[in-house]
């Protein structure tokens, strides 16, 4: 076996035993990227020489005793989250050459447990995309099929995990961009709670609605690498001040007495593809024969979602994104003398047409005499979600359902059609505007050998309800043994 | 000419709407940007028009989805980033300040 290939938890055992070090180890995640590289395109910026000093590092504490979970594991981070002193481009031109003077709340902890941090990964650009194409930097493929997008936004992370260019990996989740990259590259997803995980170090896209996650090769490794990054922060005024469980203990409970809500509207919602309906079918008979217990659940107002999220988002990004002015950081038209006339040169040579748009439809829905009607309107309907949610919950532990309506798409395919890539969204963005935590587990492959993944979301900060559900499927199935071909 | 340019008048979003709202976002557009995002966003918006037919009346709006409200610290000057390297980034710079063209003429 080559090492690239490992879990965090088995790189963990071995390095434990000294059966392996973290220097032959990251040195092996390295060649592997320079191998692939070229026909995934998963990195923006590959940190070799820190990398190697990280790995160093921790093999002298692993020699000394003083080993964590993640000490000398190498992991790839996506490229909006703050690495100090390492390049940080939000996969947009106009951050083409910022670096961060401090590193996010998560990279310190990361840093603390002696984790090697290899590279920043690709995405689309400020998160805001579903298949990585609206990245300002480079394009990423599907490891399992190149000529497919490997979702988005987090499609670096997720494209680094399945192509084993990398341990373990952190994306973002604004409104489904971890979990559905993970589903169409077959690998582990998490969205935690809203304000489980600090956004101090986060670049904002969303504020509401923005939640840091890991994506791994297995459900063991995202409970180690939510014990991790979990946890209060005061850098954070939504963070949440309270406890955070020892996510892996609850991988070896069982599911007898676990109650499974199966949403009747997701079943009628239009362009859900056959194939992946029946993968997820297939999931739940298998977690019900472990010992679940099934109950069919109404969401209501999951028609309306896309429609109060693409209100939602796109007004707090406006916000958000009025910061990149050419004056604090960042990319700057040098050639204008008015300081208006350089505002507006340097945001429209910096930001793609994506994020432009964006912009434009927040603009537009927080401007005079609109507010009221689409965003104060959207922030209801988003009252009536959690609602939903909160009934839902009263009978059942976690909901079952897809992550995407369909497969990864081919590259190309959607790329003059906003409002249809929008509306592939549906299945993950009620999560984000109800602040609940949503995963993705592997759970089949289409006929063209495409992976699937089954979502699991739970109440607020019930993570641990998931990953226990999420781990039985796991063993129970071997989707998450099968590696793509490079 | 695309599809956009039938039936203007019932158009959720004009062309020049679209560059007023670009105006205020302080973006600049071409023309060809112009009536593409023209035609994309009136799809989005007419999309997002389904929400008019969610009864709201009475039902309090959503900003923060879970139960914390207001979160306060003391007043007190805390470590903070060396002032070279706040500034480290700026595409301009002179004198530890941030570099801007005139404002006031």
């Amino acid at each position: 076996m080559n090492l690239y290939e490992l879990t965090i938890h088995e790189a963990h055992n071995l390095l434990k035993s000294r059966e392996i070090s973290s220097q032959e180890l990251t040195k092996s995640v390295l060649d592997r990227v320079e191998s692939v590289e070229p026909r995934v395109g998963a990195y923006i910026t590959v940190a070799g020489e820190t990398a190697m000093a990280q790995a160093e590092l921790a093999d002298k504490a692993i020699a000394g005793g003083n080993i964590t979970h993640l000490t000398g594991i190498p992991l790839a981070i996506k490229d909006l989250i703050c690495t100090k002193d390492l390049r940080t481009t939000c996969a947009s031109k106009i951050l083409e050459n910022f670096v961060p003077p401090y590193d996010a709340f998560v990279i310190k902890k990361l840093k603390k447990a002696g984790a090697v941090i290899v590279g920043k990964v690709n995405m689309d650009e400020f998160a805001m995309g579903s298949s990585t194409e609206h990245s300002g930097i480079k394009l990423t493929n599907n490891p399992w099929d190149l000529a497919y997008i490997p979702g988005g936004s987090s499609g670096g992370s997720a494209a680094a995990v399945a192509a084993d260019m990398c341990i373990g990996s952190l994306g973002s989740d604004t409104g489904g961009s971890i979990r559905q990259p993970a589903s169409h590259c077959g690998v582990v997803g998490m969205k935690p709670t809203y304000g489980r995980v600090s956004r101090f170090g986060l670049v904002a896209f969303a504020s509401s609605l923005d939640q840091i996650g890991p994506l791994t090769k297995d459900v063991t490794d995202c409970a180690v690498l939510m014990n991790a990054i979990s946890g209060y922060d005061a850098g954070d005024s939504t963070s949440v001040p309270m406890d955070v469980p020892d996510y892996t203990t609850f991988l070896k409970e069982g599911l007898k007495g676990v109650k499974i809500g199966i949403p009747k509207e997701y079943n009628a919602l239009p362009g859900l593809d056959a194939e992946v309906s029946e993968a997820v079918k297939n999931a739940v008979k298998t977690i019900e024969g472990l010992g679940a217990e099934c109950v069919e659940v109404s969401l209501p107002h999951t028609e309306y979602a896309v429609a109060a999220y693409y209100v939602i988002a796109p007004s707090e990004a406006s916000s958000n994104l009025a910061r990149y002015d050419g004056v604090k950081y960042g990319l700057r038209d040098k050639g204008k003398n008015d300081l208006i006339e350089m505002y507006r040169s340097t945001r429209s040579m910096g930001f793609g047409s994506e994020v432009k748009r964006r912009i434009i439809i927040g603009t537009y829905c927080l401007s005079a005499g609109y507010y009221d009607a689409y965003y104060r309107k959207a922030s209801q309907v988003r009252t009536l979600i959690i609602e939903d949610f909160k009934r839902a919950f009263k009978s059942c532990d976690v909901l079952l359902s897809p992550v995407a309506p369909t497969p990864a798409f081919k590259t190309g395919e959607r790329a003059e059609d906003p409002l249809k890539m929008y509306l592939s969204d549906i299945f993950t963005l009620s999560a984000n505007l109800a602040g609940i935590p949503g995963m993705s587990v592997p759970c089949g492959f289409s006929t063209q050998g495409l992976p699937i993944g089954l979502q699991i979301m739970g109440n607020h900060f019930n993570e641990e309800k998931m990953i226990k559900v999420a781990y039985n499927f796991e063993q129970a199935t071997d989707f998450h043994n099968k590696k793509p071909k490079l | 000419m695309g599809a956009g340019d039938q039936g203007i008048e019932e158009m959720k979003i004009t062309k020049k709407e679209v560059v007023h709202v670009a105006n205020l976002a302080r973006l600049d557009l071409d023309e060809e940007s112009i009536g593409k995002f023209a035609e994309q966003i009136d799809n989005i918006l007419e999309y997002i028009d389904i929400l008019n037919r969610v009864e709201t009346e009475g039902v309090a709006p959503t900003s923060h989805a879970i139960f914390l409200t207001n979160a306060f610290r003391e007043d007190k000057v805390k470590e903070h980033l060396d002032r070279n390297k706040a500034l480290a980034n700026a595409p301009e710079k002179e004198d530890g300040n941030f570099v801007v063209p005139k404002v006031i003429g």
